[in-house]
């Protein structure tokens, strides 16, 4: 278990310097000049231009600056942004604990609300709570993100004035909510359908069988029998979807006004400034990678006959 | 027992009786406390009837847990205790495996345990040895009637293994394609078959004195259950089959012997019973 988990972790190490070689790589081939935008609309000075890269080191070659960068991150300097001059490192921590909130609730919702619309379905499958809840699904799949957020924006926030239509206060979670539930509809739909095929076809399985015939309730056969064969597959999905739901909130966090991870990583796309977009990447590369050593782990707590060497 | 799903299951009509109570009447409640404390049931394929992730002893002290409102330690050493009793070697070191670390005798042995944890009035073993190897069967089976024996329970063994039959029952009904066509005390039906089907079933059983000889088998094959023939539903694949074999569904009869005196517990649902019997 212990040099399972060893080997997992040095796993990482190549992801990581294989990612961040990508992104940068990807950030420097795309179109503009993060110092010439400096300059917005008006024509820029090339010497000013010049004197600023060379301080910035971006006249180096491309390598050169690629192991510049790594050389700072290993000592956790993440650089500095080219507007404004300030380390990223503040930046990415001031966004981060903000989409890491929406982000939980979101997977929250998506946890107990999928779940337990699922084991309903599942359970009375080809009834009316299962119809219904097969058709909510499906419709949340169906409709895009952001139609979803500019609804319940349009309604909940200005018709009947439930909510401020936009984010005030990033810190206040209350303030959260409806960002959080609308981050998590997509996903709680898919934990749902898992969830309820899951159980449908672990339902007419020997061993519920002889959980029904030792007598048992009903509901100990489901939550003690039947849930926990049921979990594997919607674990997988759950875990995974921890690092979709902490860099996916872009449009969301668009809509609402939120300044997490998702706004910071739009405004430094437009703005092409690459190192802040590496950064941040990395930062959920590595969120994805552990949340599925955790998901692997978890396995092995679920389903006993599962064990790692 | 209310162990099948309804629907698709259906009960179109009949009781089942249990100690004078028709469990058909009851509501669910009353049916869940009498399955596993008062019927218990072992299956034939104890891996996939055995919960995969929860240790044996945990599904063992289950049954104490709900029925008896018993505490975890209670029911674990409970547990342990049972297990000693189905002669499952180091118990205590055992209890928390999970069923995929036994072995195929050792599983059954835990249901045959599990079935027997609150000392049920009856047990209903659905081919319990059908999943083993020969030898293991017969130490399934001699433990199965051993414990039967001891516990002073009701046992009904569903088989399709008649040697197996012999050692255990005291009463045996055959069935086919969903009906009985035979009952009889054990050692009468070995002897004196009076239906065809019975017939033909001893006829294919192996025997040691008759090396060389193919062996027997029922010509035909079993029933699609969706399309039953008509009649006896045994016609197209009987010997003897009449005219009237093919119309008329022979109703079980009691047997007699060529005198009329009575022969007690026997019975038979074939047109031409006398024949097969006394013929």
């Amino acid at each position: 278990m212990g040099r399972y988990v060893a080997r997992r972790l040095l796993q990482m190490i190549p992801v990581f310097i294989g990612t961040t070689l990508l992104i940068f790589l990807m950030v420097n081939v795309l179109p503009g000049d993060p110092v010439r935008a400096l300059w917005g609309d008006k024509p820029p000075d090339p010497a000013q231009v010049a004197q600023i890269k060379h301080d910035r080191g971006l006249d180096l070659p491309l390598w050169e600056q690629y192991l510049h960068y790594m050389k700072g991150l290993f000592q956790g300097d993440f650089g500095n942004t080219i507007a404004g001059n300030r380390p990223i490192l503040d930046e990415i921590t001031q966004a981060f604990p903000v989409s890491m909130r929406l982000a939980v609730m979101a997977w929250t919702f998506e946890l107990v609300v999928g779940i337990t619309l699922g084991v309903f379905a599942g359970i009375r499958r080809g009834r009316i709570v299962d119809n219904t809840v097969t058709i909510f699904t499906l419709l949340v799949i169906s409709v895009p993100i952001f139609v979803v957020g500019l609804l319940f924006q349009l309604y909940m926030g200005n018709e009947w004035q439930w909510i401020t239509p936009t984010v005030q206060d990033s810190e206040d979670m209350g303030q959260l909510v409806v960002p959080a539930l609308v981050l998590g509809m997509v996903g709680l739909a898919y934990v749902a359908r898992l969830t309820r095929t899951s159980i449908a076809e672990n339902r007419s399985s020997d061993y519920i069988r002889t959980a029904v015939a030792k007598g048992l309730p009903r509901k100990r056969i489901v939550t003690r029998h039947l849930l926990r064969n049921s979990l594997i597959p919607v674990v997988t999905y759950l875990g995974t979807d921890i690092g979709t739901l902490m860099g996916g909130a872009v449009i969301t966090e668009g809509i609402f006004n939120v300044t997490g991870v998702g706004n910071l990583l739009f405004t430094s796309l437009a703005r092409r400034e690459g190192a802040v977009i590496v950064g941040i990447v990395t930062v959920l590369v590595l969120v994805y990678l552990l949340a599925s050593l955790l998901v692997d782990l978890l396995y092995a707590v679920l389903d006993p006959r599962i064990r790692y060497a | 027992m209310g162990i099948l799903d309804m629907p698709p299951g259906k009960i179109p009509q009949g009781e089942i009786l249990f100690r004078g109570q028709d469990m058909l009447k009851m509501s669910n409640e009353e049916r869940r406390k009498i399955r596993g404390r008062k019927i218990a049931m072992i299956f034939q394929d104890a891996l996939s009837s055995l919960n995969p992730v929860l240790s044996v002893g945990y599904q063992l002290g289950e049954m104490f847990r709900v029925h008896e409102g018993m505490g975890r330690k209670e029911a674990k050493a409970k547990a342990i205790e049972l297990m000693e009793r189905v002669k499952i070697p180091a118990a205590k070191e055992r209890v928390n495996d999970y069923p995929h670390q036994f072995s195929g005798g050792m599983r059954q042995r835990i249901m045959i345990a599990m079935a027997l944890a609150l000392e049920p009035d009856l047990i209903i073993a659905d081919e319990p040895t059908t999943a083993l190897d020969v030898t293991v069967q017969a130490q399934v089976m001699d433990l199965l009637a051993e414990l039967q024996r001891e516990y002073n329970m009701g046992l009904i063994l569903i088989t399709h293994d008649l040697g197996v039959v012999a050692d255990v029952a005291d009463k045996i009904a055959v069935m086919y394609a969903g009906r009985i066509v035979e009952t009889a005390p054990v050692h009468e039906l070995y002897k004196r078959p009076a239906h065809p089907y019975t017939r033909g079933l001893l006829e294919s059983i192996p025997r040691l004195d008759q090396k060389g000889h193919e062996l027997y088998a029922i010509k035909g094959l079993p029933p699609n259950l969706l399309k039953i023939p008509s009649g006896c539903a045994f016609n197209p694949r009987c010997p003897k089959a009449q005219d009237i074999c093919r119309t008329e569904v022979p109703p079980l009869v009691p047997v007699t012997e060529q005198d009329g005196a009575e022969l007690t517990g026997r019975g038979s649902a074939c047109h031409f019973w006398k024949e097969t019997i006394h013929g």
